[in-house]
């Protein structure tokens, strides 16, 4: 029989990879305080904190976060009704088709962001559709659904149906199931699967250049800065504001699907 | 959402009941609503609740999605006129012809190696973590793991890149370990391998790779350790108990057993590198890459058709792969 202990080899190779995934996140952060600005030089000639103040008071970085978080907003809200719907019809067994929308589901994140971006630009401009806040929303729903769907299935199926059989017994009409024993149930689900869509809608940057016309998100403008430097140090604040956006809610989300796990109904 | 498998007017305790009950004593419990109503409704015809619940997202999907891709195949069998440079919206071959252009040609070929050797390497870096997360990773190490692995993979996708061009610039940090540990011979014999090598590693394949690797390996871990944790401890303890060494159990047992897992992995690793087209801008050669050709030709080169005709190819690639994928078991791994 194999041992129970891991060896030498494979416990270095698995913790070399785990930081070869996390150390390079480390960089951003000491840039962030270097007080050279014309070039990435290591180490940093020296360090201070007047980049946090600058990036403060620079007026082209505002608009774009703002229109960051009303997308992330709208597109998660979005996502959330669709997902779930779509969750709630796939998990009642088997039925006609049900294959290929499962397919349908996936494959805005199964294939690359480069080709939903064009389809969608074709698309708008074929139907003369201005670009506006609303196409960027609509091509970031169109991928933040299979997240919440995702979330949302996982839990479905784990939880039993009997629970959902009490609840008719006890004379509930299929509404109040929903909102006293469905929702509390699923709750937890959606809200991690939401979180994650506001992760990544947040950050997503290559479905929106095609879909975003003049206007800038947030990473779009701190695209620009990889392309053009500007300030280099105020793009790292920008970057740790974005990665502190983001991991909040994939950490928040963690707890809640760890937590979400004693399911009523779920040990059937 | 609800499945009202009891309805309200022939829920279980009126079955109960009904034989007994004399014909002017109903067991049905009065309605309370249009809710009630609906619950009925929905408890007789199933169908329609289905229908009902399928139709938004399947519209949102199969107008806007399906709706969009189907527009970028239109218009890939257009054409552009040389001379006006304006699109001509009749239906030729031509615009696919021209991806057999050598320069085209080239692109496709270093994209799809480029994503082949992505997934090759992301796999083997996957691997060890996945394996000792998924059979010896207890308790609170399981839950750091899984930790370590998400927040790499969720998190911002641009700073991941921005990341490594200060690891990887001229005067960054790899360059300054190189010095400190008097390796730089080391690190130049690299950069002077031709085709691959470069100025500097933010300007050459290599940096490319490596930063394709980093970003896309996390989506490996997952699926390829969800297999390995489904490949039952029994059936080792019998391989090693029928004589096969340790080497032999992984190459004959564990590995084919947690391939769809792999495969599953790859199809992320693969398709995201297809497709990428900011990487290979921040760094790499100037070199151009599938997911490039696409933006710029529809861009500034105002090239639509061309650019469509191009984001056919991921496509296409994908589908055959997804394909192959499916029969060799790989969705129920993800």
């Amino acid at each position: 029989m194999q041992s129970d202990r891991a060896s030498f080899g494979l416990k270095a190779a698995a913790a070399a990879g785990l930081a070869f995934l996390h150390l390079p996140i480390v960089l951003i952060f000491l840039y962030a305080f270097t007080t050279e600005e014309k070039s990435y030089a290591f180490p940093p000639p020296g360090l201070t904190t007047k980049w946090f103040a600058v990036a403060w008071n620079r007026q082209d970085i505002w608009p774009p976060l703002f229109l960051s978080v009303q997308v992330a907003l709208i597109a998660t809200l979005l996502a959330l009704i669709l997902g779930t719907l779509a969750a709630g019809a796939l998990s009642k067994g088997r039925f006609f088709g049900q294959n290929q929308i499962a397919l349908l589901l996936i494959l805005p994140i199964a294939l690359p962001g480069v080709v939903t971006g064009i389809a969608l630009r074709s698309a708008f401009s074929i139907l003369d559709i201005p670009y506006s806040t609303w196409t960027i929303i609509l091509g970031h729903a169109t991928f933040c659904i299979v997240i919440v769907y995702n979330n949302a299935i996982a839990r479905m199926r784990r939880m039993s149906g009997a629970i959902l059989e009490a609840s008719a017994d006890l004379g509930a009409n299929a509404f109040q199931t929903f909102r006293h024993v469905l929702l509390p149930n699923l709750g937890t689900a959606l809200l991690a699967g939401g979180m994650l869509a506001f992760a990544l809608s947040f950050d997503e940057v290559i479905v929106t250049t095609f879909t975003a016309g003049q206007q800038a998100t947030l990473p779009i403008w701190m695209l620009e800065e990889l392309v053009r430097p500007h300030q280099r140090p105020v793009t790292n604040v920008v970057a740790i504001v974005v990665f502190v956006v983001t991991v909040i809610p994939i950490l928040l989300a963690y707890r809640l699907t760890m937590r979400g796990t004693e399911t009523a109904g779920g040990g059937k | 959402m609800v499945l009202p498998l009891v309805q309200r007017t022939i829920g279980p305790r009126n079955i109960g009941l009904a034989p007994a009950a004399s014909p002017g004593m109903t067991a049905t419990l009065p309605m309370r609503g249009p809710g009630d109503g609906l619950t009925g409704l929905f408890w007789r015809r199933p169908k329609l609740l289905l229908a009902l619940l399928i139709a938004p997202p399947l519209l949102w999907l199969g107008v806007i999605y399906l709706g969009a891709l189907i527009a970028l195949l239109w218009q890939s069998f257009y054409s552009i006129d040389e001379f006006s440079g304006l699109v001509v919206p009749e239906f030729t071959l031509k615009t696919y012809a021209e991806l057999l252009k050598p320069q085209n040609l080239d692109i496709i070929v270093r994209t799809v190696s480029m994503a082949a050797l992505v997934s090759v390497a992301s796999g083997l870096i996957a691997f060890p973590i996945a394996y000792f997360a998924a059979r010896y990773a207890k308790g609170r190490w399981k839950a750091a793991f899984y930790l370590g692995v998400m927040l790499p993979l969720w998190s911002s996708y641009l700073v991941k890149v921005y990341a490594w061009k200060l690891i990887l610039a001229k005067e960054g940090i790899l360059t300054w370990a190189a010095g400190a540990t008097h390796t730089t011979s080391l690190l130049d014999g690299l950069l002077a391998i031709p085709v691959i090598g470069g100025n500097s590693l933010s300007t050459s394949y290599i940096g490319t790779f490596i930063v394709f690797v980093y970003v896309w390996m996390p989506f490996m871990i997952l699926p390829m350790q969800a297999s390995l944790e489904r490949v039952p401890t029994s059936v080792l303890e019998a391989a090693a108990d029928l004589g096969a060494t340790r080497g032999q159990i992984f190459r004959t047992v564990t590995l084919p057993l947690a391939l769809p897992g792999i495969i599953a992995g790859s199809i992320f690793t693969f398709s995201l590198t297809l497709g990428d087209y900011i990487i290979p801008q921040i760094i790499g050669t100037s070199k151009s890459f599938i997911g490039m050709a696409v933006y710029q030709f529809q861009g500034t080169a105002g090239n639509v058709p061309l650019a469509a005709a191009f984001a056919m190819i991921p496509i296409l690639i994908m589908l055959l792969y997804l394909s192959i994928a499916r029969r060799m078991g790989a969705f129920d791994a993800i």
